[in-house]
C-alpha cells in the first residue's frame, strides 16, 4: 500500500487507479474539532491542486485540494453525521474523498512518508 | 512595514499554559490553548472560562469641575446611551455613532463615582482615544490606562471562583462594578462579560495580572479559553463583533441595538438626541430601517461564515442581504450566524438562501439569543 503527502498535509492512498485522499493527523490536530466536511460533487473532474473537498472547524473553513487530477468518485457518507471522525482516526476511517488518477506520473511529485514526517518534525 | 506584535501581561503565562498564538489588532493573543475551542467554549458554558482582553483599550475621564455629572453630559454628545443617569458602580453598554448614524466603535462605560471608565475595542482604540480626547479636552482630563490589563472570567463557575478570592464578589449582580482586592492585587471588578454568559470582568495594573491570572486558574472549575471560543459564545449570545457585525455603515437601529438607546435620549425624552446622527437614529426608531440584523440559523450541518450573500429565493435571482458573522456554535450543536436582512425579509420564521461555495443553502431567520443569557439580574 503506497502513501503519498503533500506539502498542504493531505494524504493520499493508491488503491489501483483510484486514490483514497484525507489530511494528515499534523493537520487535524492544527485544525482542531473538525464539525463539517463535504466534497465536490461524484463525477466532477479537478485538476491538481483544485478544492476537492473542505473540512471546517468551529472557527474556520479550510479547503483540501486535489493531490492529483483526476474525478470525484465519492464522499466519505461517515462524515456526514460524525466529521470528528477525521480528527480521530484522519489517515484512516477519517478520509474523505475517493478520486481517479488521471495521470500516475503526478505521484512522482509528492512526498513519501518520511519526507513528510522530516517536514511537520 | 509591520510593527511587531504588541504583547498583554499575560503574554508569558500563555506560553506556558501551551497556547497557540496568533496576531489580532496588532497584539500576539491566544486563539485557544491545547484543549482546544470546542472543548473551551464548552467548559466556558459549563463551567469557567478564563480569558485575556487586555488588548482592550482602557480610557479614564475626569470632569475638570470635579463634578461627574459634568463628564456625563459631555460624554453623552459622543453616544446616544444615557450616561447621566448612570448610578456610581455601575455598567453599561455604549457605541460611539457617527455624523451619519453609523457605528465607529462600541463599547463599556463605568461611573467609578469620581470618573468614568471606558472599555473599547483594541482595533479601535486609538481613534477612539483620540475622539474622545477632543470632543472632552475641555471639560475633561481622557487619559488612555495603558498600563492596565483586563481578564474575563465567564460561566456558572465564575462566581464561586471569584468569591474564593474575595466573597464580595457574590453580592454583586449584573453591571455591577466594584473595587477589590484579588490574590493582594487591587481590582476594578464588573459583573459583566462577552459570551452571554454570568460572569466578571476583572482589571489591574499590568503587574498585578498573571498573580491574579494563576489565582483564578487554581480555582477548580477554572480553564483558560481563547479568543476562539470567545468569538463563538459571544455569536451564539447574539453579541455584536465590532468591524464584523456592526461598523461605519451600519446604525445603531439596523443594528438591532436599540436597548442601548435609553428613554431618555430618544425623542421626547429629557435629553433627546445630541449625539453624532442623532436626527438619523430618531428618524429611523420612528420609522424603521430597510434593513435589520438578525439572527440566522443553517438547516443543515454547514457553516454559514461571514460574507456569505443571502438571496431570498432558492435560484438566486433575488438578493436579501449578507451574512456579517457565522460559526458552528458548539452548545446549538450546529451553524449559527448573524447578518443583514431586507426588512421585508427580517421577519422570524422567514427562509432565505444562503451561498456557500456556489451552493444555495436554506437558512431561517431566527430571534437572538442562540443561547439564553444566564446573567445575574
Amino acid at each position: 500500500m503506497t502513501v503519498y503527502y503533500t506539502k498542504e498535509h493531505e494524504w493520499l492512498r493508491v488503491e489501483g487507479n483510484v486514490a483514497v485522499v484525507g489530511i494528515t493527523a499534523h493537520a487535524a490536530n492544527e485544525l482542531g474539532e473538525i464539525v463539517f466536511s463535504e466534497a465536490r460533487d461524484p463525477g466532477t473532474t479537478v485538476e491538481q491542486g483544485d478544492s476537492v473537498a473542505v473540512v471546517e472547524s468551529v472557527k474556520a473553513a479550510s479547503d483540501i485540494y486535489a493531490p492529483v487530477t483526476g474525478d470525484v468518485l465519492a464522499f466519505n457518507d461517515a462524515l456526514t453525521d460524525d466529521a470528528a471522525l477525521i480528527n480521530r482516526d484522519p489517515e484512516g476511517e477519517g478520509w474523505i474523498v475517493r478520486m481517479t488518477i488521471a495521470d500516475a506520473s503526478q505521484l512522482e511529485g509528492l512526498m513519501d512518508h518520511a519526507t513528510y514526517t522530516a517536514l511537520v518534525g | 512595514m509591520t510593527q511587531p506584535l504588541l504583547r498583554t501581561p499575560l503574554y508569558d503565562l500563555h506560553i506556558k499554559l501551551g497556547a497557540r498564538m496568533v496576531p489580532f489588532a496588532g497584539y500576539d493573543m491566544p486563539v485557544q490553548y491545547p484543549a482546544g475551542v470546542m472543548a473551551e467554549h464548552l467548559h466556558t458554558r459549563g463551567k469557567a472560562g478564563l480569558f485575556d482582553v487586555s488588548h482592550m483599550g482602557q480610557v479614564r475621564i475626569r470632569p475638570r469641575s470635579g463634578n461627574l455629572v459634568d463628564a456625563a453630559h459631555a460624554l453623552e454628545a459622543l453616544v446616544p446611551a444615557d450616561i447621566v443617569a448612570l448610578r456610581p458602580g455601575r455598567q453599561r453598554y455604549a457605541v460611539f455613532t457617527t455624523a451619519d448614524g453609523g457605528i465607529s466603535d462600541d463599547l463599556m462605560v463605568t461611573n467609578m463615582s469620581d470618573w468614568l471608565l471606558l472599555v473599547v475595542n483594541a482595533a479601535c482604540k486609538e481613534a477612539d482615544f483620540a475622539h474622545v480626547h477632543k470632543a472632552l479636552n475641555e471639560t475633561c482630563t481622557v487619559e488612555r490606562l495603558d498600563g492596565r490589563a483586563l481578564i474575563a472570567l465567564q460561566g456558572p463557575a465564575a462566581e464561586a471562583a471569584l468569591a474564593a478570592l474575595n466573597p464580595a464578589a457574590a453580592a454583586m449582580r449584573f453591571m455591577d462594578v466594584a473595587e477589590m482586592d484579588l490574590a493582594g492585587v487591587p481590582c476594578i471588578v464588573s459583573r459583566s462579560g462577552y459570551t452571554g454568559e454570568d460572569g466578571y470582568e476583572i482589571g489591574m495594573a499590568n503587574e498585578g495580572a498573571e498573580t491574579v491570572a494563576r489565582a483564578l486558574l487554581a480555582q477548580p472549575d477554572v480553564a483558560p479559553a481563547g479568543l476562539g471560543a470567545r468569538d463563538s459564545l459571544r455569536l451564539e449570545a447574539g453579541l455584536c463583533l465590532y468591524g464584523a457585525d456592526i461598523d461605519l455603515t451600519t446604525t445603531p437601529v439596523e443594528g438591532a441595538l436599540e436597548w442601548s438607546i435609553q428613554k431618555s435620549r430618544r425623542p421626547g425624552g429629557a435629553r433627546a438626541g445630541g449625539y453624532p446622527g442623532a436626527q438619523v437614529v430618531a428618524d429611523q426608531l420612528a420609522d424603521g430601517t430597510t434593513r435589520r440584523r438578525v439572527g440566522l440559523r443553517a438547516e443543515g450541518r454547514a457553516p454559514v461564515r461571514g460574507g456569505a450573500e443571502l438571496f431570498a429565493d432558492e435560484a438566486g435571482q433575488v438578493p436579501a442581504g449578507h451574512v456579517t458573522s457565522g460559526a458552528f456554535g458548539p452548545s446549538v450543536g450546529g451553524p449559527v450566524a448573524m447578518g443583514y436582512v431586507a426588512a421585508d425579509h427580517a421577519a422570524v420564521g422567514t427562509r432565505l438562501f444562503a451561498s456557500v461555495r456556489g451552493r444555495l443553502l436554506p437558512v431561517a431567520v431566527v430571534g437572538l439569543p442562540f443561547v439564553a443569557a444566564t446573567f445575574r439580574r
